[in-house]
């Protein structure tokens, strides 16, 4: 980004800065991590090898179902969290971690808790490395944190921007055909703004159904939504 | 400084008009090459030459006149699509778009003068290039397998006459034989692709030689959508399949191509039907091209351009990106992303922020269509995942058939958007 932006003009420049300065952060810091595992390490293993020892090994942990491990004896507290669907995700561990005995009050985890958010944070992108990789199983946890561009102050003022909408654009018509045709899924051009407009804010608020869409409108803002349907309102091909 | 859309457009107009923004070395019009005409090549040339209104000379080269999807290939295997439904021409991209569509091979890239050879003899200058060829195989990954065994054991993993090749190897199986699978090793085009292979093929078994038995070898310990493929397998075609994972000795795998035998942990098996899918890696152009690390291609997640040159761009499969998986939709993704940033170099038209997503949809059996999908944005590091989706197992028959129906739909959409 930097290097497209060094022969823009300072106009563009400013819009390429605050694109580049709202890129998504990954969920903590590795190496860090990796450091504060050590508190960990005399009762838990990980990597490639890793058995239960004092406590269940952390090999692919995120995604796991809590007190899944065969071969692992549980507490009565976690094997009860496990059987009512507790599933050990980025969230429910940083809960677990800052506050064991808060989190499952009959945990065998003889640990105090991690009080410091980024500790945890980071402690987590360490032990994610252990887990699924996305690429191979696209179902896997993340392994970052999404960006809100409601915060970049060029984008918000693009109201209904039809040149930012038809960049937008291009992930609707991965599907969506721009000829109107609407086999298996719906045609989206030529909408009334303020139908496209309402549509999408029922998807980002999970009230349509349709993952896809709910994933795909969940992370438009309000001005992106905008300049979609001002885009799609009345598009020539 | 505070913006309004009019006061923004004018400024970028103002400044436009002042220094035109053209960074084409020493000749007229700035050139994007773009090697590799599928759902990454195909669709970086069409957003470019679309958008940038003729400012911009598209060469795509690609050696195949007919281009036949990767995607939906299963579903030939399995009956439900003809050969002709997965082949796509160049011909709009070359009429509607005015791309200069050369149907040759490229053999190599000469990254200080920026030119590409063809195999005819030409040298193409380039700007900005775009490499996006896809996948080659790592002879030897199988023991016992290379390229030149794959018309004894296809691969059907680059569509088109392999495809066709394993299908009547399919039709010609004996009654109650026994069709035998390779899996790949992780990271491979396609995750739940050998799965959905699987199926078709048991699909076609379980109406026409409902006694023939599947076996899959697999090096790997699991797979995408696993717990949703077991279901479908069980529900559909119960004890015709067995999977060999890991754990079992999957990886453990020897094939002998003159004997149709395949060994799996020592256990010799004869085949009827043995399809190698091997090891991956970068198709050769990029390796040609000197942008490779290893098997594959690092880049950066904001605009997709190599580490190893900022003028060189590799989408898709061949390239080492982060969290997205090897998929038609990932590259249709990452294009869209590259031709934004590759146009805002050469013309300085505006750059937006990197946005990508994927599904994945599979058919495990007639109407009954599952799928897996992501949202991705670029960090420092790399491109991650921030959110998904995934079918759940025990979903109703109809939710099922609408999702094939999306896929139906989706594949429309991305061969429109990738050959106009």
């Amino acid at each position: 980004m930097r290097r497209v932006c060094s022969s823009l003009s300072a106009v563009v420049l400013g819009l390429c800065l605050s694109a580049a300065s709202a890129h998504a952060t990954e969920t903590g810091d590795v190496a860090k991590g990796e450091a504060l595992f050590n508190d960990c390490k005399g009762c838990h293993m990980v990597g490639e090898g890793a058995k239960n020892r004092v406590g269940p090994h952390l090999n692919m942990l995120f995604g796991r179902k809590a007190a899944s491990l065969e071969g692992f004896r549980y507490s009565k507290s976690l094997a009860r969290a496990g059987a009512n669907g507790l599933e050990w995700h980025a969230d429910t561990l940083s809960q677990y971690i800052e506050n064991p005995r808060s989190f499952a009050s009959g945990t065998r985890m003889s640990y105090r808790g991690m009080k410091d958010e980024a500790d945890r944070v980071n402690l987590l992108a360490y032990l994610r490395t252990f887990s699924d990789d996305p690429s191979n199983i696209p179902e896997a946890d993340p392994t970052a944190t999404g960006t809100d561009h409601t915060v970049d102050p060029e984008i918000l003022a693009l109201e209904g921007d039809v040149e930012y909408g038809e960049y937008l654009s291009s992930e609707c018509t991965t599907c969506h055909q721009t000829s109107g045709g609407d086999d298996g899924i719906p045609s989206i051009v030529f909408w009334p703004e303020e139908d496209f407009v309402t549509a999408m804010h029922a998807y980002k608020d999970k009230v349509r159904p349709n993952p896809v869409m709910q994933m795909i409108a969940g992370r438009l803002n309000n001005e992106e939504i905008a300049a979609l349907a001002a885009y799609f309102k009345d598009l020539e091909e | 400084m505070k913006l309004n859309r009019r006061s923004f457009v004018g400024a970028v107009a103002a400044t436009t008009l002042a220094a035109p923004m053209v960074r084409a070395a020493g000749h007229g019009k700035p050139r994007v090459v773009v090697v590799g005409g599928g759902a990454g090549g195909a669709t970086a040339a069409r957003y470019i030459a679309k958008d940038s209104d003729g400012a911009i000379d598209v060469t795509l080269i690609e050696p195949t006149r007919t281009y036949y999807t990767c995607f939906f290939s299963n579903l030939y295997i399995g009956g439900f699509k003809s050969v002709s439904d997965i082949g796509h021409t160049y011909g709009t991209l070359a009429s509607e778009y005015g791309i200069n569509v050369v149907h040759d091979w490229a053999v190599g890239v000469d990254r200080d003068a920026k030119t590409v050879t063809l195999a005819g003899g030409a040298t193409i200058g380039y700007d900005k290039l775009i490499l996006s060829p896809g996948i080659d195989f790592i002879d030897g990954s199988v023991a016992g397998w290379d390229i030149s065994a794959q018309n004894a054991m296809p691969h059907a993993y680059k569509a088109g006459s392999q495809s066709e090749l394993l299908k009547a190897q399919l039709m010609a199986m004996p009654e109650g034989g026994t069709y035998m699978m390779v899996a790949p090793p992780n990271p491979y085009r396609c995750p739940p692709g050998p799965y959905e292979r699987v199926s078709m093929v048991a699909h076609y078994l379980k109406n026409n030689n409902p006694t023939a038995k599947i076996i899959v070898a697999d090096p790997k310990a699991k797979f995408s959508k696993q717990g949703l493929f077991e279901e479908g397998w069980n529900n559909h075609y119960a004890g015709m399949i067995d999977w060999i994972g890991e754990e079992f000795g999957g990886g453990n795998v020897e094939v002998d191509p003159g004997a149709m035998t395949v060994s799996i942990d020592g256990e010799v098996t004869k085949a009827d039907v043995c399809n190698v899918i091997p090891a991956m890696k970068a198709g050769r152009i990029a390796e040609i091209a000197g942008v490779t690390d290893g098997n594959w291609a690092p880049v950066n997640a904001v605009d997709m351009s190599t580490k190893a040159d900022p003028d060189v761009y590799v989408l898709g499969d061949a390239s080492q990106q982060g969290d997205m998986p090897k998929s038609g939709f990932s590259a249709n993704s990452q294009a869209k992303v590259c031709a934004n940033a590759v146009r805002g170099a050469l013309t300085g038209s505006r750059v937006f922020p990197a946005k990508f997503a994927n599904t994945c949809w599979s058919l495990i059996e007639t109407n009954d269509g599952v799928k897996v999908g992501a949202t991705y944005e670029a960090t420092d590091e790399k491109i991650a995942k921030v959110d998904g989706f995934i079918s759940a197992t025990g979903e109703s028959a109809e939710v099922r058939k609408a999702t094939y129906e999306e896929s139906e739909g989706w594949y429309t959409g991305i061969t429109s958007d990738m050959f106009g």
